[in-house]
């Protein structure tokens, strides 16, 4: 047979793409649910790691709700709306408007404390970044922080994963005289006892500046709910401050 | 055709010459791109070498097993097909049961499918030469890319970041009480071209059927 006639090159080439396309196919199903798995444990492994908690994991799934009490989701007003956060994809929501966005959160209790969990996704390098940022219950001291990313160059950018850039967010604060800072990675190291700042990665400038604008546009997004939990706390203090005035009072008639 | 057995003289060639003498990255100067995108540290490298060897042979068996079939005027884009599809099921599967990873390797898997070495080889010997013959030279010119590479990464890491294998090395020895600092110029791209070329010379001061008569 020749090979070399139209009629067989186009025939062998129909053929080829079509086993081929059904080949792939099946791989991708078959393969989907070990992945889609992969791809939920790693999100709780990862809610969990930004609040200290490390675990394998498989054992992500039991560990989970030992700690994450609750899941919000809030729309651009702070105001909290019907959904599952963990289901929220943050993908999706940062291509709609800003007014129209949802804005996951996770509310987790470590050593009994709160902790507010805030989902991040931002643009690095080659690609997205993603992470989670823990704060403590005054919503402004930073209790941990975990980041990921799809493609950004090994040893370079890809270290923002790496415990050494993580773990300095750990005691930062968002705010200064009630105005959001954020926390910024810094090329060529953060300034010593720099509140807002942290030591960027050599070589991977860019990366670490897409950190840095992933948590300023993520956390603005929160500001009308941080703003209504704080002055919640301010009235429960005021209740209790109230309260205690009014026992004085009473011990005072006495 | 002579019948010679799998491991005859002929056939050990095959797998020792893309080591040193013909070798794919020192002496054909293939597949530069993914030596120097890789060689930061030695685990993605490691990686790197491993699934190339998976791509390389399965993809030299598959066209050897089609090359009576394989129309010529449209070879290149079969090649192409068959290595494309390779790579997405390796990067498939190592999503699925290797996690870890396939996130290590991010991209890079993905450019697994421009790596000109196994281009060349397909066209190069698949075509013309039986399947088990075709195994074997994936083997070996995998094996002559994957030893460049893990001794560029070997160098990149240990003196741009003072690792091996994310393991602090020379922090353990002591090195840095004596005044060593990393070279964070081996972090950056350009010092693996720089390495790559070290070795080449080194490889031909050393290999005297690389020397080119004047």
């Amino acid at each position: 047979m020749d090979v070399n006639k139209n009629s067989y090159t186009f025939s062998f080439a129909a053929i080829m793409v079509v086993i081929v396309a059904a080949l792939l196919s099946i791989a991708a199903i078959g393969l989907k649910p070990f992945q889609s798995k992969n791809v939920l444990l790693e999100k709780k492994q990862n809610i969990l790691s930004s609040v200290g908690i490390n675990i394998n994991r498989g054992d992500a799934d039991v560990q989970y709700p030992l700690y994450v009490k609750q899941e919000l989701v809030l729309n651009a007003n702070g105001e909290i709306v019907d959904g599952i956060a963990f289901d929220v994809d943050l993908q999706k929501e940062l291509k709609k408007d800003k007014h129209l966005q949802l804005l996951p959160l996770f509310i987790s209790e470590v050593d009994e404390k709160k902790q507010y969990i805030i989902p991040l996704r931002g643009k690095g390098l080659w690609g997205p970044i993603w992470g989670f940022i823990a704060l403590e219950d005054d919503l402004n001291k930073v209790f941990g922080a975990v980041f990921d990313h799809k493609g950004e160059t090994p040893g370079l950018g890809a270290e923002i994963n790496r415990p050494f850039f993580e773990d300095p967010f750990t005691g930062k604060t968002i705010f200064e005289d009630g105005e959001l800072i954020s926390i910024k990675v810094i090329k060529g190291g953060a300034p010593k006892g720099d509140m807002h700042g942290v030591d960027g990665i050599s070589g991977g400038t860019i990366t670490s500046d897409g950190v840095s604008d992933m948590l300023y546009e993520r956390l603005t997004m929160y500001l009308p709910y941080f703003s209504k939990v704080k002055s919640e706390m301010q009235k429960d203090l005021n209740i209790s401050k109230s309260d205690t005035l009014l026992t004085f009072n009473d011990t005072i008639i006495q | 055709m002579s019948k010679d057995s799998f491991l005859s003289k002929k056939n050990k060639m095959l797998l020792s010459d893309p080591l040193d003498d013909n070798n794919p990255i020192t002496v054909q100067v293939l597949g530069i791109c993914s030596a120097l995108a890789i060689t930061v540290q030695l685990k993605p490298a490691v990686v790197m070498a491993l699934s190339v060897l998976v791509v390389l042979s399965v993809a030299n068996v598959v066209v050897s097993l089609m090359r009576k079939m394989i129309p010529s005027r449209i070879r290149i884009i079969v090649f192409l097909v068959v290595i494309a599809t390779l790579v997405i099921l390796v990067d498939q599967v190592l999503k699925a049961f290797v996690y870890d990873v396939s996130k290590e390797l991010s991209v890079f898997v993905g450019l697994i499918i421009t790596n000109c070495i196994i281009c060349g080889r397909l066209e190069a010997f698949a075509m013309a030469n039986p399947p088990g013959k075709a195994f074997l030279d994936g083997l070996g010119n995998s094996f002559g890319y994957g030893v460049i590479l893990i001794i560029v990464a070997f160098f990149r890491e240990l003196l741009g970041a003072g690792t091996l294998f994310g393991y602090p090395v020379l922090e353990k020895l002591g090195v840095y009480d004596l005044g060593y600092e990393n070279n964070g110029m081996m972090i950056l791209p350009p010092m693996a071209l720089v390495t790559v070329g070290v070795l080449i010379w080194w490889q031909r001061a050393r290999n005297e059927k690389l020397i080119e008569n004047e």
